[in-house]
């Protein structure tokens, strides 16, 4: 029998946040040392898996289904394609740098790394997820630890607020998105949940057409799609440095890939319909999001809707249902999931030295911390879609897509990358050159070597995909294959 | 049309039912011979005894299901009532366990051997084929319920609970009595699977029987704790003694169902559209104000008990989409409940032990004095509120899908608005555990065995509900075809 990777990958953290539950509290180095091991774990998992994908027979690949309750049809059942292997190994990347940066984290450190992990068990079974059902129980499962997470051990100021709103906001959207799953269950007739047959399914153009808004809103939220953005922002603020990793890293190519594996992929109809309306909605989010971003003075707020604005590209570049406009938005999901985790661990740092955020305050930070100081300019180059970073790897194609299809969406979309410059190049100025403030002259240190060692390792992949984009490009056109067959069968 | 000739296998039928009263006389005669320091042991026997009833009734009973009447047609022997009845022994064992080390009542015999003879009552409810019978039953399990509200005689509180509940049940019972005798004499039999046939062939108009089935709900929606019929909950909950509190919101509340189901869609198929509306509408009614009345609470029991309200209108939507998977989804439902809700007032029945007090905001720093009972709490709430991989989730998800195959999509998006009230001060109550911080922060809490037992087997529970639901299904499958 092959060997069941995906299974694995989707349960080491969930088996790890046992083992670490059962360690007693007050051991809080082997509480850490048992999370990095699982992470590290996971991580070389999701590399193996991911660079032994086949790209030249493409498909589902890796597949495991076992009956989890026959008489309604549902499964577990897992694969990979080309659309969800990068998004398993961001999903690698972003635990295993976050276990390294929350080591300083003091406050019941075993109960923070159990619900950090039992989060990234439900964010790996969505992605790999192939069963409908199964997609739902995972993604419940990343939604309610994010409340813990942030409400415990998130900024004092907003913790409680912003993780009650996030937390509704997401469940309302999953529920939402349930009802229509639910409807495409029994109108589809089939009796099952596996979302390979429901692709063949044969839904009436009317059904699809009144159904694909719940489901692509329901799990649009979590994405960040603008009018349902607002908890996204005030939730990345008021986690802990980790939690605001994995949130903006991953949870929100969460929203963006079940919006696309359910709603599109599974209404095709549907999405033709709705998708002329639903590109403006999301040229909201990249311009009105990035503008945001540049007029605020808290520096984690700026990340923050940066995401806002560099999710609407990836919402952008599905509803282009063009070949590169799709293949685009793959790509822009790693990218941008890589970069604004390392935007905020960014954040964290500087916040942990003089626990402050706001920009005006803040100067020369380069002289004590480089390795940050580079990690963040590294950050901004692709955040602007600077040639031979990642972030132009994705952007191009996602407006090339624009292009072909809605030229005037291009037009207005492009200034976003005007804006983005200019709060970037704003940050890096007042933040990190210039004189360090008298204030903070004595006490600020340069970060812990672990620190550091994410930081490289994030930096280099963005770098890695940005010179040498074969590593990446081959990999999700296959995937994105799959979807404009689908499409085009409409 | 019925055969009510007596043959052997009825004996092993109800071998459940005659051990739970061998057992309470045992208990009884306990109570007059162990002297003081082992009187406690009583939970003990009532405990291990339950669980040997249980075992026995699934190794011997179960053999005998065969969808017929017994005892001269006041019984039915099938696999609903089978389940529910396991489900109440189950419900009882625990709640031995919890009761134990409760102040005050843990070393009394009389409690132990009232509260079997309620767990007897029920176990006739959920057989109860005829309405003579029913009515027995009820009252049986009523009125020692009745008594252990108000156990705590020198606690004005459980007093209270005491005397209201008595009030309530009384009064809703002679209205249901009424409308049963309305029922026998419109059709001349008492037997209730015989009512269907003979409402038809009398071609008895709609408005006696929907009259007298108007009548009838009211008893049931008193026991199920739906609206308008819910006021007395909270106040009894708040005042009964904890473990008796959750016993009341999961047991009582499973049988309440139980008669309400096998009622409805034997007795009354005929008038199945108007009753289906009726509850429809009380479901709605009951989810909303149940979790809207919850949000406001400060008292643990009283949240616990608004929530059990909405829980009951969660459950109504099986009821009403009339369908197999609509009961299925019923009977999975109610199972996962009574598990998920007997931790959440065990778990309050432990810290209400040691701090004194059921207000939520003294629930502050919980999880740093002891960090497993917050988990179990933080199991239970959100398995109430219907979060993955804990049971509330699939069974959420069966009742939901009930409703939209019914074609009643709005009373599923009704029943999902309400599950996000219901998420949010489920979250507010973990909000205190996790993140207050208090004084008393330092000083562990001691859990005695029994409660360390009775919460580990609930949470596992939980647990594997919630991840392994393939079994539950085939046995709710198989109750939901024994009524159809």
């Amino acid at each position: 029998m092959q060997f069941p990777i995906l299974s694995v990958i989707v349960f080491t953290p969930i088996v790890a946040a046992i083992i670490i539950l059962l360690i007693p509290g007050e051991r809080k180095t082997e509480v850490r040392v048992t999370a990095l091991a699982a992470a590290a774990f996971a991580l070389l998992l999701s590399i193996w898996a991911y660079f032994s994908y086949d790209i030249q027979a493409g498909g589902y690949q890796f597949l495991e289904t076992y009956a989890w309750l026959p008489s309604a049809g549902i499964s577990y059942q897992v694969g990979i394609d080309g659309m969800n292997a990068p998004l398993v190994l961001l999903t690698g990347i972003v635990m295993f740098t976050g276990v390294l940066i929350s080591w300083k984290i003091d406050d019941r450190p075993r109960e923070f790394f159990a619900f950090l992990f039992l989060l990234a068990t439900g964010v790996f079974g969505v992605f790999v997820a192939l069963d409908l059902f199964m997609l739902f129980f995972f993604y419940e499962i990343a939604v309610f630890p994010m409340y813990l997470l942030i409400a415990i051990w998130g900024w004092k100021e907003t913790r409680e607020y912003a993780a009650m709103k996030l937390t509704l906001y997401l469940f309302i959207g999953s529920v939402v998105a349930l009802i229509g799953a639910l409807a495409m269950y029994f109108t589809s007739g089939l009796g099952t949940f596996n979302m390979l047959a429901l692709e063949q399914a044969g839904f009436s153009s009317n059904f699809q057409i009144i159904v694909f808004p719940f489901v692509f809103f329901g799990f649009a939220v979590l994405g960040g799609i603008f009018p349902f953005h607002n908890w996204s922002p005030d939730g990345h603020v008021a986690a802990p440095t980790a939690v605001s990793m994995f949130h903006a890293g991953v949870l929100m190519k969460l929203g963006a890939f079940a919006a696309l594996r359910v709603g599109i992929m599974l209404l095709p109809q549907g999405a033709q319909f709705h998708m002329p309306w639903i590109i403006v909605l999301t040229l909201v989010n990249v311009v009105y999001g990035a503008y945001i971003a540049m007029v605020q003075s808290d520096f984690k707020y700026v990340i923050g809707f940066s995401s806002v604005s560099h999710m609407g590209l990836v919402l952008m570049g599905f509803a282009t249902l063009s070949q590169d406009g799709m293949l685009g938005a793959g790509l822009q999901m790693f990218s941008h999931g890589i970069m604004t985790a390392l935007f905020f661990a960014v954040v964290g740092m500087v916040y942990d030295q003089v626990h402050t955020r706001e920009i005006p305050r803040l100067g020369g930070f380069r002289k004590i911390m480089p390795v940050v100081a580079v990690a963040f300019i590294v950050g901004g180059l692709v955040s602007m879609g600077m040639p031979g970073f990642s972030g132009f790897v994705a952007e191009f194609p996602i407006f090339m897509g624009l292009w072909a299809t809605y030229p005037w969406v291009a037009i207005i979309a492009v200034i976003s990358i005007v804006i983005t410059a200019s709060y970037i190049i704003r940050i890096i100025t007042k933040v990190f050159f210039g004189k360090i403030p008298d204030e903070f002259n004595d006490h600020v240190q340069d970060v812990s070597v672990l620190d550091k060692l994410a930081l490289v390792v994030l930096s280099a992949v963005l770098i890695g995909i940005g010179v040498y984009p074969p590593l990446m490009v081959p990999i999700v056109s296959s995937g994105v294959e799959h979807i404009l067959r689908l499409l085009g069968g409409a | 049309m019925f055969n009510f000739a007596f043959e052997p296998w009825m004996v092993i039928a109800i071998l459940p039912e005659i051990l739970l009263l061998v057992l309470a006389l045992v208990i009884l005669v306990c109570d007059l011979v162990l002297p003081d320091n082992y009187r406690r042991n009583q939970g003990w026997i009532a405990a291990v005894g339950l669980g040997i009833i249980a075992l026995l009734g699934i190794i011997f009973s179960r053999t005998t299901i065969n969808n017929e009447l017994m005892w001269g047609g006041m019984l039915r022997n099938d696999w609903f009532a089978f389940s529910f009845r396991m489900v109440f022994i189950f419900a009882a064992g625990i709640t031995a366990l919890f009761s134990m080390d409760t102040p005050r009542i843990g070393k009394r015999g009389d409690y132990y051997v009232l509260f079997l003879v309620s767990t007897l009552g029920m176990s006739l409810m959920a057989m109860s084929a005829d309405l003579i019978m029913l009515y027995v039953a009820i009252e049986t399990t009523s009125i020692s319920l009745y008594i252990l509200a108000g156990y705590l005689k020198h606690d004005d509180k459980s007093t209270e609970a005491g005397f209201k509940y008595l009030l309530f049940g009384a009064l809703t019972s002679t209205v249901m009595l009424y409308g049963l005798s309305l029922v026998y004499g419109f059709t001349g039999t008492t037997n209730i699977y015989a009512l269907a046939e003979l409402a038809y062939v009398n071609q008895l108009s709609l408005i006696p029987l929907i009259g007298s089935l108007l009548l009838i709900l009211v008893g049931f929606g008193f026991k199920i704790s739906a609206v308008p019929l819910h006021f007395w909950a909270p106040d009894v909950y708040e005042g009964s003694p904890t473990p008796i509190a959750g016993f009341l919101s999961t047991a009582s509340k499973a049988a309440g169902f139980a008669v309400l189901v096998r009622v409805l869609l034997a007795a009354f198929p005929t008038v199945a559209p108007y009753w289906g509306a009726y509850l429809a509408a009380l479901a709605t009614a009951t989810m909303t104000l149940g979790n809207l009345l919850a949000l406001t609470q400060k008292n643990i029991k009283r949240m616990l008990a608004y929530s059990s309200i909405a829980h009951a209108g969660y459950v109504l939507i099986g009821l009403v989409a009339i369908s197999y998977l609509g009961v299925t989804s019923l009977v999975v439902y109610l199972i996962v409940y009574v598990v998920t809700n007997l931790a959440a007032f065990g778990a309050v029945t432990v810290v209400g032990r040691i701090i004194g007090s059921d207000e939520i905001a003294d629930y502050a720093g919980l999880s740093r004095r002891s960090p497993w009972l917050a988990f179990v709490l933080l199991i239970t709430l959100l398995s109430l509120s219907g979060m993955p991989p804990f049971g509330g989730f699939i069974v959420k998800f069966a009742v939901f899908a009930a409703a939209v195959q019914a074609d009643m999509i709005w009373l599923a998006v009704v029943g999902v608005l309400n599950s996000i009230i219901g998420l949010y001060y489920y979250l507010s109550v973990l909000k205190v555990i996790y993140l207050y911080r208090s004084e008393d922060e330092d000083k562990s809490l001691e859990i005695t065995r029994p409660y360390l037992l009775g919460l580990g087997v609930l949470s596992i529970g939980i647990v594997l509900l919630g991840i392994v639901f393939a079994p539950l299904f085939t046995v709710a499958n198989r109750a939901a075809a024994s009524l159809f």
